[in-house]
């Protein structure tokens, strides 16, 4: 269990209490909204993950970029350390508050300030809701192509910090290949500006380094996206398969086709019935597994494209494959997929969600692991990932309210994410490390290339104000985590 | 798929040199002195020179430390080491219906995978399918411990740490010693047709921004000598029924490289003016370039974001109608071929103090190309 901050392994806290930070920061910006009573921060004690929970000191609802450069500043003073927020949906316990730290909300920062259509651009504040800005760009026939599934909740200011995903990422790209220049404030509340209007910037590309960094090097205070003319047209092929390893050799065999899908998804059985159970989206109860492929594009070409790709599914073995017939089916296959977290969630008290990219080729033995995993420990994992790139959501279901549960959840998902490593995969494909894969940074990662990132860290917060305790392990917390892995190497137990 | 340390790959020879480079550069950091990175060497122009103790600094070469690493096409990802030629990698990648989407310049025959990622130079696709730093998904580094350490990594998305791969791109090789890339590669488009549309400069702008609000199959867009260049590409289907719909003629094969590689008259070596780049946002105007007199001193790449200009002007003056319209200047070359002492754009105070720390973190004694980017780091 890592889920408290711990001084001893992720550094000394500063010695100062709430009320004497209080009366520093009501005075320095008597304007601002700043909560401090308990019932008040309650509802702040966790983001989208939700086991991992503690009150933060104080927390901060700025409305003007001059409150929060204020704010960094008497931080930065006051050596007092500041947890930024967006909308609070990250699943790694990135936005997870600190007892000792200042909770930065950007949730009021939700206007659109500009559409370029000619430029296709939009230039908006970071508490911008995702969706929003694909809804905003709409009448000028263009869109935002990342498109989380929390895509109607989650912050933008979020995604660039998580540098989020999507189902449309293979063919389009992920928040790093969409935004185009960011606004932020430094630590000590300096002003830069990342990127450009432009196509490239001098200097080193900052930009591409802020994207994921998860709040630990600076507060994105603005951001420009490009915006990309919708397509003609999409059209979704659902495909069903008996068994998932077929499946999995499809998702190559499209590729190998020279096909680049709009989207291409994978769910297993357990999902395939969770979902459906939620959403009705007419997906086959039976199947092992299905494939969703959008194809999209100019009408000629996707014509082309979904002749090819029914032909290399039927070789691959599909028991039966559909074509939305129209807009509104399109939705609905889609809507299954997108939902498919709570509607995993609705088949158990509590799940947690994994996510692991490796390379495709592995992706039979990768299941197949996680599958054994799963009754060594007890417990069911629901599949549904974005399989044309690898990276995969194994939803572990648990109930908290049984003792030990949770723990065994969690150490079911770490033996996951170290197998994802050890066939040449990655611990978080898009969720970030925040606070819950901080251990698994140190199976990663070597010491020397920790110290490479804790030197990019000192170069823009050498005091380790923003965000401490998350993404970067301390060299103290690698060596216990590698001693007490060493002692007991055993995994627990299960009774199940 | 195929994985090989020292043995060749798809024709291409293959040579592990990591160690015997670690070693140098261990050396060079107990001794503090600065080593000039090299690949080709074909872009050596572009750039700063690089200073050592005395005289230019000792070159170190990663020619030697070459090959594929893995690739499988059905994954789209290539991993190849830095010495590798550029062009061998194109060919590797060919053989099996795929490209680097970027579709970087050579400018020589020698062009390392090393310098593509270090100058991190995209050619015409640029706007429409992505730059360098938007295919590399991994690389490895010599870090100036000489240790080879890892970033990124052979998958297609990672966000465990801080992405220092693409950090790598564009950093001339200031900040370590790339040694190896894992990018993602796409396949070669299905069909492409290259047309020549005569047509006045200003519609020419106007046309690229209505057509950019469309869904139509562009790759390349190019305005000079009083016509607009494009390059459709995509599926058969598409390619013909946009090809019918804008006119114009057919395009001679090796327009595209010919741009790329700066082989067009335009860029010819005998002008003595200098030669800048100007990068700007999409949509920019004509715009009133010091020292610029006549249409034919701007070659417009990149639907006009990009714009190669023939001046003499003043650095400053250029530089501040660039700024003004958004966007930066490079003096991609100086007057009579000379090289200039501040190529690139001046950083803003804030940021370059940010580029000072991040130098003196990841290289505090200054051994890797110190000066290359910017005198002060
Ligand atoms: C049901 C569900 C489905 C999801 N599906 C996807 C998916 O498909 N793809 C995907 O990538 N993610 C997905 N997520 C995860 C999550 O939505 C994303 O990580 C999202 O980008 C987080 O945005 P947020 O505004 O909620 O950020 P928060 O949770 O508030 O914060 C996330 C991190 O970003 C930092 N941060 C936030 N704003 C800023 C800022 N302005 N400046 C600096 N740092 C900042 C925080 O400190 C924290 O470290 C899903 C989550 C849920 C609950």
């Amino acid at each position: 269990m890592n889920t408290q901050y711990d001084a001893r392994l992720d550094g000394e806290p500063p010695r100062i209490a709430q009320a004497e930070v209080l009366a520093d920061l009501r005075q320095a910006l008597p304007g601002m909204t700043l909560l401090h009573r308990e019932e008040d921060l309650r509802p702040f004690e966790c983001d989208g993950l939700s086991a991992y929970r503690a009150l933060p000191m104080l927390v901060a609802l700025p409305e003007t970029l001059e409150q929060v450069e204020t704010l960094l500043k008497r931080c930065h003073a006051l050596g007092v350390p500041v947890v930024t927020r967006g909308a609070g949906t990250g699943l790694s316990g990135g936005a997870m508050p600190l007892s000792h730290g200042v909770l930065l909300v950007l949730s009021r920062f939700s206007r659109i300030l500009e559409i370029d259509p000619d430029a296709r651009t939009a230039r908006v504040q970071p508490g911008v809701r995702n969706l929003a800005i694909s809804e905003a760009a709409s009448p000028y026939g263009l869109y935002y192509a990342p498109d989380p599934s929390s895509q109607i909740a989650c912050s933008i200011g979020g995604n660039v910090a998580e540098n989020a995903g999507g189902v449309h990422c293979l063919k389009y790209g992920l928040t790093v290949h969409n935004v185009i220049r960011v606004e932020v404030l430094t630590i000590e509340g300096e002003h830069m500006t990342l990127g450009s209007d432009a196509l490239d910037a001098p200097g080193f590309d900052l930009l591409a380094l802020f994207n994921g960094s998860e709040g630990m090097l600076g507060v994105v205070t603005e951001i420009t996206v490009k915006l990309l003319p919708k397509p003609e047209t999409a059209k979704v092929l659902m495909a069903s398969f008996d068994d998932i390893e077929k499946a999995g050799d499809a998702v190559g065999a499209i590729i190998a086709a020279g096909i680049i899908p709009g989207g291409l998804e994978m769910m297993d059985n357990l999902a395939i019935r969770a979902a459906e159970d939620f959403i009705g989206a007419g997906y086959p109860v039976e199947a092992e597994a299905i494939l969703l492929c959008e194809l999209d594009g100019v009408e000629a070409d996707v014509d082309d494209d979904c002749a090819t790709v029914r032909r290399v599914l039927e070789q691959a073995g599909a028991t039966d494959i559909q074509l939305a017939r129209d807009e509104a089916e399109r939705a609905l296959f889609w809507a299954g997929r997108k939902n498919a977290f709570p509607a995993v969630g609705r088949m158990s008290p509590d799940y947690y969600c994994m996510d692991g990219t490796i390379p495709r080729r592995e992706l039979a033995r990768v299941l197949k692991g996680i599958g054994d995993l799963g009754e060594e420990y007890g417990l069911r994992v629901a599949n549904v990932f974005h399989a044309g790139d690898g990276n995969m959501h194994p939803l572990i279901l648990f109930d908290a309210n049984q003792p030990g549960e949770f723990e065994r959840a969690e150490e079911l998902g770490s033996r996951i994410l170290e197998l994802c490593v050890e066939v040449g995969g990655t611990i978080t494909g898009e969720h970030g490390v925040g606070r819950e894969k901080i251990h698994q940074m140190c199976v990663q990662f070597s010491p020397g290339e920790l110290v490479t990132f804790r030197a990019a860290k000192a170069a823009f917060d050498p005091h380790g104000l923003l965000n401490p305790g998350k993404n970067i392990p301390t060299p103290a917390r690698c060596s216990e985590f590698r001693l007490t892995k060493s002692a007991g190497d055993a995994p627990a137990p299960t009774q199940a | 798929m195929v994985t090989t340390h020292d043995t060749p790959h798809h024709d291409i020879p293959g040579h592990d040199a990591s160690e015997a480079l670690a070693e140098r550069i261990r050396r060079a950091e107990a001794e503090g002195t600065p080593l000039r990175l090299v690949g080709g060497d074909t872009k050596a122009f572009f750039g700063r020179k690089v200073q050592g103790r005395t005289g230019e600094a000792e070159a170190l070469s990663t020619r030697e430390h070459r090959g594929i690493t893995e690739y499988d096409p059905v994954e789209l990802i290539v991993s190849v080491r830095a010495g590798t030629p550029l062009r061998e990698l194109e060919a590797a990648l060919a053989a099996n219906g795929q490209m680097l989407p970027c579709e970087p310049p050579h400018f020589g025959d020698d062009a390392t995978v090393g310098g593509m990622i270090a100058t991190g130079l995209s050619g015409p696709r640029r706007p429409w399918a992505g730059s360098v730093r938007d295919f590399v998904l991994g690389t490895r580094i010599i870090t100036r411990q000489g240790s080879e350490q890892r970033f990124g990594g052979q998958v297609m998305k990672n966000v465990a740490g801080y992405d220092l791969s693409r950090l790598m791109v564009g950093a001339q090789g200031t900040l370590g010693l790339i040694t190896e890339v894992s990018m993602k590669v796409l396949p070669l488009p299905g069909a492409s047709r290259s047309l020549h549309l005569d047509m006045p400069l200003k519609d020419a702008l106007e046309k690229l921004a209505e057509w950019g609000r469309q869904p139509l199959p562009i790759t390349a867009a190019a305005w000079l000598d009083g016509a607009l260049h494009l390059r459709l590409e995509g599926g058969p289907s598409s390619v013909a029924a946009t090809a019918e719909r804008l006119g114009g003629d057919e395009l001679l094969d090796g327009f595209w490289e010919a741009l790329r590689e700066q082989r067009l008259d335009f860029f010819a070596a005998e002008d003595p003016r200098a030669l800048w780049r100007l990068s700007l946002p999409h949509h920019t105007p004509v715009l009133e370039v010091p020292g610029v007199t006549v249409e034919t001193d701007v070659l417009y790449d990149w639907a006009g974001c990009q714009r190669w200009v023939r001046s003499d002007a003043d650095a400053e003056a250029i530089r501040s109608v660039a700024r003004q319209a958004g966007g930066h200047a490079t003096c991609w070359r100086g007057a009579g071929g000379k090289a200039v002492d501040e190529p690139f754009t001046p950083l803003d105070p804030v940021i370059e103090k940010y580029h000072r720390n991040l130098k003196a973190q990841l290289d505090p004694q200054g051994i890797f190309n110190p000066g290359r980017l910017y005198a002060a780091f």
